[in-house]
């Protein structure tokens, strides 16, 4: 059984890679390499996979996996500015896909403590386009 | 390291549901208020997924401009503000029901997708259509098509005759 929480944030960010000249960027990212960045309210979708307690009849403590976004997720990026305020995005770009796998990494090891497993992380940078991740795009 | 990239797009068009093969007041049972012989139209929502290795240096599956250029190419320009079973000679003898504009949606995009991403390239994996806010279909692609008694059967076209 699939049991999905959801969070937002809002940050700004910028698609550049440093050592890239400006038009180089520009033809690769288009406006998002905007050289002051731009912004964007990020939601992630947070989906755990596990049986539901006999006793309890739960998956997953809902409240302690809203903590753990809340934790590892929301106040580390919520009105940050990525490439600047959070790491590793001073080295690799903040790109949705780098986002998405980046919120799975730091989410892997906190549901140890839990009998749920992660399962699949979805960041919607808007409406119109989301990343999907799971354990599997880390296969080699 | 890889992920699926999903974009969402709009197109509004108009169609009617209703097969030669049976009689008028038996299109009228099966298919109700779609039967109507003006026609009707919805704004359709269609997702477009893409999985692949994320670019180390770029961070990127594909450019989403490009996707946006090849999906507006290749099926919304040609959907928009059009009347489905009247200017898509795909649904001249296939019923425009949102399965088979789905299963159309994502031939046409297979079938141009290799040529315009490369070889090895980001994959499309699946497609959704939204016809209302109330009814959407998933078609995934590259796999067979999972029907409700669990049988597997490749997808297929519903060909009608007139």
């Amino acid at each position: 059984m699939f049991i999905t929480r959801k969070a937002e944030f809002s940050a700004s960010h910028v698609c550049r890679v440093p050592s890239w000249s400006d038009a180089a960027n520009r033809e690769v990212y288009g406006e998002a390499a905007n050289e002051h960045g731009h912004g964007h309210n990020y939601i992630i979708e947070v989906t755990v996979a596990g049986d539901p307690d006999p006793v309890t009849g739960m998956v997953v403590d809902l409240k302690q996996l809203k903590e753990i976004l809340e934790r590892e997720i929301v106040q580390p990026m919520d009105h940050r500015f990525l490439n600047y305020e959070v790491e590793p995005f001073d080295r690799v770009p903040p790109t949705a896909e780098n986002i998405a796998l980046e919120i799975w990494s730091r989410l892997r090891n906190q549901l140890t403590s839990t009998p749920a497993r992660l399962h699949r992380v979805r960041l919607y940078e808007t409406a119109d386009l989301f990343v999907d991740v799971t354990g599997e795009d880390f296969d080699t | 390291m890889r992920a699926a990239l999903t974009r969402r797009y709009q197109f509004s068009a108009s169609h009617r549901l209703h097969t030669p093969a049976l009689s008028n007041s038996e299109n009228e049972r099966v298919f109700g208020k779609c039967n109507n012989p003006y026609g009707h139209g919805h704004n359709y929502q269609l997702e477009v997924t893409a999985h692949g290795t994320v670019d180390p240096e770029t961070g990127l599956v594909l450019d989403v401009r490009q996707l946006d250029r090849f999906v507006s190419d290749q099926v919304l320009n040609r959907f928009a503000n059009r009347n489905i079973n009247m200017d898509l000679p795909e649904f001249r003898h296939l019923i425009p029901t949102t399965e088979n504009i789905a299963i159309m949606i994502g031939k046409v995009l297979e079938d141009g997708w290799t040529a315009e991403f490369g070889v090895p390239g980001p994959k499309l994996v699946g497609i959704h259509v939204q016809e209302t806010d109330r009814n959407g279909f998933d078609l995934v692609i590259g796999a067979p098509v999972s029907r409700r008694n669990d049988a597997v059967v490749e997808p297929s076209f519903v060909s009608v005759t007139d």
